[in-house]
């Protein structure tokens, strides 16, 4: 007994690393003066290089259980958490001189942002209904109050509200899908409840009735159409670091959550699932494209791009093969180091009492700072996918996933709508390449921040031109 | 002794009242919070019902735990209505436009 207690812990280890870590953060912050805070960041950046340390030395290679079944690591938790701590790091790099800047640089922002990365990891690790909710829950309650940590802003305190309440009603439709498989089923194991589903009897109506609310509920999370009203709302209101923590890593949590719950659980019902998908990734990809080019403000545009990048994720999955899993876990990867980039570079363009909101701002960016311009210009190609960068081969990957099993009608249309989100990622290379700057203040970012965002830049140019290695990860990690 | 029907018709109907309630209710945010709260609780009904259907545990340990989260997110919910009074001096949810979609 206790040597079955010794191994389930062994197996948590990263989980346990990073709640001791982020108690002793909480608690270390409290005595630190003012002036030395920056001890608090590098110890959550050695925070999150440790679970790196733990979750790759730790893994045998295999699929271990633990907790009765309510935990698992395996092959594709080792690399959803990976990414995460790596994303994580970046956006903490990103945010530390602008909330210098706004006053705003206090523990709780890193603290807050440490409890949802360890809410992420549960929700990757997860291998029941129960602590799926767990992971979910701890992830959202440290986003609504990061959303409403600048205080004395009406736009954040506004947003907040509105992404607590809508985040909360995506949390009951879940919950509420989850209760009526339970029913069906009797079970809240993941893989007690695909078993119980790939019996005939299994699949009644009852469980078709739970499925439906589980999609919603996850389509919530995402912000796919038409359940996307919070996201530009949410992004536009909050402060621009936790617009990129929220942008860039939950993403890949949720895309770990979409996999254990419709591919591992209720991989039965696939035919059923792909079609909801369908029509929430076909309704994404046009609203999320189309009304992108009518925005003017940056992070509003970047808002409605992450919807339709939704749709492309969507796609993947609806596939429904372990090619187009891979390839969906390939987008969701990069599309998060794309989105830490680009909500980064709004961040390093920022000073004191001066941020860009409008993508006016980026007018003659090349003369004032032709490094960040280039690096802009590599995301934004990334994110419109054109080759050589790794946005083209994410996308390429999907659609070829989904034409394997012979969805060529949305394959097409999927090409056609990037073809016109690629108006205004281009708009915005326009805009830094050939207008003049509106203003003359040079841009002054931090050498680490240069540093980083180079090897975010050129990241997008390496994988789209070796994008192997990734691809066999991922593969290995669907177990093909 | 009620059947399951009851409960599960009776879980639906709270479920539907608090949906109905988070869209429909345009004048205060406590009302919404009260909503959100509620659709918890009809989840929980249906949780009991089956697991006492069932006669398996699992699922009224899950409703502790759901519990012990809906505490929380209470707590969240009327930290942010707090701060949000103090902004905009109104907790009337048709206030709630600066920023526009």
């Amino acid at each position: 007994m206790q040597s079955t207690l010794w191994n389930d812990l062994a197996a948590a280890l990263p989980e346990l690393w990073m709640l001791g870590a982020v108690c002793f953060v909480l608690v270390f912050d409290l005595f630190v003066p003012a002036a030395r805070r920056d001890l608090t960041y590098w110890l959550v950046q050695a925070t999150l290089a440790g679970a790196l340390v733990f979750t790759v030395a730790g893994h045998d290679g295999g699929r271990t259980l633990a907790f009765g079944g309510h935990y698992v690591v395996d092959e594709m938790a080792v690399l959803l958490k990976s990414a995460i701590y790596l994303v994580a790091g970046a956006v903490f790099l990103y945010s530390r001189p602008y909330l210098k800047d706004r006053g705003l640089f206090r523990g709780e922002y890193f603290v807050l942002g440490l409890f949802g990365v360890l809410g992420m990891m549960i929700m990757v690790s997860a291998h029941s209904f129960v602590s799926l909710y767990l992971g979910l829950e701890l992830l959202a309650l440290s986003q609504y109050a990061m959303v409403a940590f600048f205080r004395d802003s009406l736009p954040a305190s506004e947003a907040a509200m509105k992404y607590f309440v809508l985040g909360a009603l995506a949390s009951g439709m879940l919950l509420y899908g989850m209760s009526v498989l339970y029913g069906t089923v009797g079970s809240l194991d993941i893989a007690t409840v695909a078993n119980a589903l790939s019996q005939e009897e299994g699949r009644s109506a009852f469980a078709l009735f739970g499925l439906v609310f589980v999609v919603v509920g996850i389509a919530f999370k995402f912000g796919a159409v038409p359940f996307h009203m919070w996201v530009p709302d949410v992004y536009d209101g909050a402060p621009t670091s936790v617009t990129l923590y929220i942008g860039s890593a939950p993403k890949i949590a949720a895309f770990a959550m979409l996999m254990r719950l419709l591919s591992e659980s209720l991989g039965p019902l696939t035919g059923d699932w792909g079609q909801l998908l369908a029509v929430l990734l076909v309704l994404s990809m046009a609203v999320g494209n189309i009304i992108a080019i009518a925005q003017r403000r940056i992070k509003r545009m970047l808002a409605y791009s992450t919807i339709s990048h939704v749709g492309f994720l969507f796609f993947g999955v609806m596939a429904g093969t372990q090619e187009g899993y891979a390839a969906a876990m390939f987008y969701a990867i990069v599309y998060a180091a794309m989105a830490a980039g680009a909500f980064g570079m709004l961040l390093l363009m920022s000073r004191q009492g001066y941020e860009p909101e409008h993508i006016d701002d980026f007018k003659g960016l090349n003369e004032r700072h032709p490094w960040l311009a280039f690096l802009m210009l590599l995301l934004m190609f990334s994110m419109a996918g054109i080759p050589p960068t790794v946005g083209f081969y994410a996308k390429l990957a999907v659609i070829q996933a989904a034409v394997n099993v012979g969805e060529v009608w949305i394959a097409v249309y999927a090409v056609v709508l990037s073809v016109i989100g690629a108006f205004y990622y281009l708009r915005v290379v326009k805009y830094m390449y050939f207008d003049k700057p509106e203003e003359s203040h040079p841009v002054q970012p931090g050498m680490d921040a240069q540093v980083i965002m180079g090897i975010n830049g050129l990241a997008m140019l390496a994988l789209g031109v070796f994008p192997g290695g990734l691809m066999a990860l991922c593969l290995r990690a669907v177990g093909y | 002794m009620i059947p399951l029907e009851h409960y599960l018709v009776f879980g639906a109907i709270l479920f539907a009242l608090s949906v109905a309630g988070i869209f429909l209710n345009r004048k205060n945010l406590i009302v919404l919070l009260m909503c959100i709260e509620l659709m918890l609780l009809a989840v929980n009904t249906n949780f009991i019902a089956f697991s006492h259907q069932l006669g398996d545990m699992a699922g009224q340990v899950f409703v502790f735990f759901i519990l012990t989260v809906a505490a929380a997110e209470a707590a969240i919910g009327l930290a942010i209505l707090v701060v949000l009074f103090r902004n905009r001096r109104s907790i009337n949810v048709d206030d709630l436009d600066s920023l526009k979609g």
